[in-house]
C-alpha cells in the first residue's frame, strides 16, 4: 500500500505522473528542490506509456519504440531523488498552493511552493446513440487493458472515429492476436481539404512516416469504411448492433458484441479549473484550455501546466512542456540557478500539430447529439431533456444542474460536460465561451466523509463550529 | 470480450466476484480482471437501473463503480487486484455502511 507524503511542505509538488509530470520531476529534483510527485495509478507512465515496467506484453515490437521510450523517462524520475507516491488522488488545490491528497484511504494536505499540474488528457465525450450499453468503450479504454493487462477483444468488435490513436490501437490488437472486424472512420471529407496548408509542416514532423505505415499495416488486415456521417450504437441491456451512414448515404448495420469509440482527447480540466486557474474555449481544439504564458504559467501564481492539460500537443512536446514548468520553477525557488532556454524544442515537438487538429476535427453531429441520445451518463439526461431545459429559461450549464442535475454525478461533468456547453450554445445561438463551462469544485474526486473527518483540526476550527 | 495475451508470464491470483472465484493476474485492475471473466459483471446504474459496464477504464467515466472488500462505489478501473478480494457488482446506488 503506498504511504502518505512524508512531509507536510515540498518546493515543487507535481501532479500526474504522465510524460509531463515525470519530465517536471526529474528536473525538479535534479535542481535539489524538494519535489513530490502525486499520482493516481498503480505504477508511472500515465495514459501514454500506462504499465511501463509492468507490462506483460515483453515483445517490443508489439506496442512499438515510442511506447518504450517511456521506460527510461520512468526510470530517471525514480531515481532523480524526488518522492513519488503513486495510488494517490489528488481531491483539492487551491489558489495558496495547498493541496487535499488521498491515499490508501486517508487523507493529508500539504503545501508547495510551486505546483505543476500535468494531469493530462481524457477522451472526448463521443456522444451517439447508444454510448451507454455495455459493450460500448473507448479506444483509450481497450489500450489500457492491452498495455497493462494484454487484453485484446475476441468477439466481433468494430472501431469507431477518428485521429491518431485509432489507428495506433487497431495496430496494436492486430499485432497481439486481437479481433477487429471493421474501422469505421468518421474523418469528415470537408477536413482534407481544410487541413492541406498545413500538410507540409505535418509531412516533415515526427508523426508522418510513423502515422502512414500504421494506417498500412490496418488497411491490409481490416475493411475500412472512409466517410461515415452518422453512427448508433444498439442492443438491449448490452451492445447487439452499430449501424452507420456511408459517404454515400447508404445506411447499414453490423451485429457487433464491441464497439472502441474514439475522436480525439481533450484536456482533463477538473483539478485546474477548481483551483480556478483561468480557461478560455479553444476553437481549433474545441475544448477549453487554460490560460498560460510561454512557461505554463497560469492565472494563479505558482501554479503551472504541462503536458496535454495545457492544450492537446502529444507526448512528445508534454515532455518539454514539462522540462519548461520544472525550469520556470527552479527560476523561482533558486534565482541564481542556470536554466537553458528549451522552447527550439518544444516547438520542433509540436510541429504538424495544427495539421491534425483541422484534419481530426470531429464533425459537429459526432459532438452535439439529438432527441433521445443520453448527454449526461451519470444523469442519464438526454440532449432532448437539455434543450426542454433551454427552453424554459436554463441559461448555462451551472443553471443546467438546477433543472436536471446534469454534471452532479459522480463523473463531474467530465463526460458530459463539452456536450453540455456545446449543445446549450447552439440552442441559444451563443458561443461557447459566453455559455461557460461547469463551475468546479473541490473535491474533484469523491472522497469518503470519514477521510474529512479524520483530518487532523486546530482548536480554533473545532471552535468556529461550536455554538454559545 | 476480451481474451488474455498467451505470453502473459505475470502470477495469477484469486479474486472473489458474487462469492465465486475467478482467477486474475498481479496487475490488472479490478475492472481489467472482471472484464477479463466472462461472467456477467455489469453494473445497475443508480438512476434508471440501466445496465454498465466500464466505459474509459481511467478513471474519468465512473462506469466501473464496484463494492470492493465491502466498500462501495469504488472506482474498479484505479484498484489494483489483490489475493482473496472480495467483489460485489454494485446494483443501483451505494448503500448506506457499504
Amino acid at each position: 500500500m503506498s504511504a502518505a507524503p512524508k512531509h507536510e511542505q515540498y518546493d515543487v509538488v507535481v501532479i500526474g505522473a504522465g510524460p509531463a509530470g515525470l519530465a517536471a520531476t526529474t528536473a525538479t529534483a535534479r535542481a535539489g528542490l524538494s519535489t513530490l510527485l502525486l499520482d493516481e495509478n498503480a505504477g508511472p507512465g500515465g495514459q501514454v506509456w500506462r504499465a511501463i515496467g509492468a507490462t506483460p506484453v515483453k515483445n517490443e515490437a508489439l506496442l512499438g519504440a515510442d511506447y518504450w521510450s517511456g521506460a527510461e523517462i520512468a526510470r530517471a524520475a525514480r531515481d532523480g531523488g524526488a518522492e513519488i507516491i503513486h495510488r494517490a488522488t489528488v481531491w483539492s488545490l487551491d489558489r495558496n498552493l495547498e493541496l487535499g491528497v488521498s491515499v490508501g484511504g486517508g487523507s493529508a494536505f500539504i503545501k508547495a511552493k510551486r505546483v505543476i499540474i500535468a494531469t493530462g488528457a481524457q477522451e472526448r465525450p463521443f456522444p451517439i446513440p447508444g454510448w451507454t450499453l455495455p459493450g460500448v468503450m473507448t479506444a483509450g479504454a481497450a489500450q489500457t487493458m492491452l498495455k497493462s493487462s494484454g487484453l485484446v477483444p475476441d468477439g466481433p468488435t468494430v472501431l469507431a472515429g477518428q485521429g491518431p490513436l485509432l489507428w495506433l490501437l487497431a495496430a496494436q490488437i492486430l499485432r497481439l492476436g486481437g479481433r477487429i472486424d471493421r474501422v469505421l472512420d468518421t474523418t469528415p471529407r470537408a477536413n482534407y481539404l481544410a487541413a492541406l496548408p498545413h500538410a507540409f509542416a505535418f509531412m516533415t514532423s515526427l508523426y508522418f512516416v510513423k502515422g502512414l505505415a500504421m494506417m498500412r499495416e490496418v488497411r491490409a488486415n481490416v475493411k475500412v469504411t472512409t466517410g461515415v456521417t452518422e453512427l448508433a450504437a444498439a442492443g438491449t441491456d448490452r451492445l447487439e448492433s452499430v449501424s452507420y451512414v456511408t459517404a454515400g448515404g447508404r445506411r447499414e448495420t453490423l451485429p457487433v458484441e464491441l464497439l472502441l469509440l474514439h475522436h480525439g482527447v481533450v484536456p482533463n480540466v477538473n483539478l485546474a479549473m477548481a483551483a480556478g486557474v483561468e480557461h478560455r474555449w479553444n476553437e481549433l481544439q474545441l475544448c477549453w484550455t487554460p490560460v498560460l504564458d510561454a512557461d505554463g504559467n497560469s492565472s494563479i501564481p505558482g501554479i503551472a501546466i504541462a503536458g496535454d492539460g495545457a492544450g492537446i500537443g502529444g507526448a512528445q512536446a508534454a515532455l518539454w512542456r514539462g522540462r519548461i514548468a520544472a525550469e520556470r520553477a527552479i527560476k523561482a525557488l533558486r534565482p541564481t540557478a542556470k536554466v537553458s532556454d528549451l522552447s527550439p524544442q518544444l516547438k520542433r515537438a509540436e510541429r504538424g500539430r495544427a495539421f491534425l487538429d483541422i484534419l481530426f476535427k470531429p464533425a459537429k453531429q459526432f459532438r452535439i447529439p439529438q432527441g433521445d441520445t443520453i448527454v449526461c451518463r451519470c444523469e442519464e439526461i438526454t440532449a432532448k431533456d437539455v434543450l426542454d431545459s433551454v427552453a424554459i429559461g436554463a441559461t448555462g450549464p451551472n443553471q443546467l444542474k438546477a433543472y436536471r442535475r446534469t454534471g452532479m454525478g459522480p463523473c463531474q461533468g467530465r463526460l458530459c460536460g463539452l456536450t453540455v456547453t456545446e449543445l446549450m450554445a447552439e440552442a441559444r445561438g451563443k458561443s461557447p465561451q459566453e455559455i461557460g463551462y461547469y463551475r468546479l469544485r473541490a473535491p474533484v474526486k469523491p472522497i469518503m466523509l470519514s477521510e474529512l473527518a479524520s483530518l487532523p483540526k486546530s482548536d480554533e476550527a473545532t471552535k468556529a463550529v461550536v455554538r454559545g | 470480450m476480451f481474451k488474455r495475451a498467451e505470453d502473459d508470464g505475470r502470477r495469477a491470483l484469486t479474486i472473489h466476484v458474487e462469492g465465486q472465484a475467478i482467477s486474475a493476474r498481479e496487475g490488472d485492475t479490478v475492472s481489467a480482471a472482471l472484464l477479463a471473466s466472462g461472467l456477467d459483471v455489469r453494473r445497475d446504474t443508480a438512476v434508471s437501473g440501466a445496465k454498465r459496464l466500464p466505459y474509459c477504464m481511467m478513471g474519468v467515466c465512473f462506469d466501473c463503480l464496484v463494492t470492493i472488500d465491502g466498500v462501495g462505489n469504488r472506482q474498479g478501473c484505479l484498484v489494483p487486484v489483490a489475493e482473496g478480494m472480495q467483489i460485489e457488482i454494485q446494483k443501483g446506488k451505494r448503500e448506506i455502511g457499504k
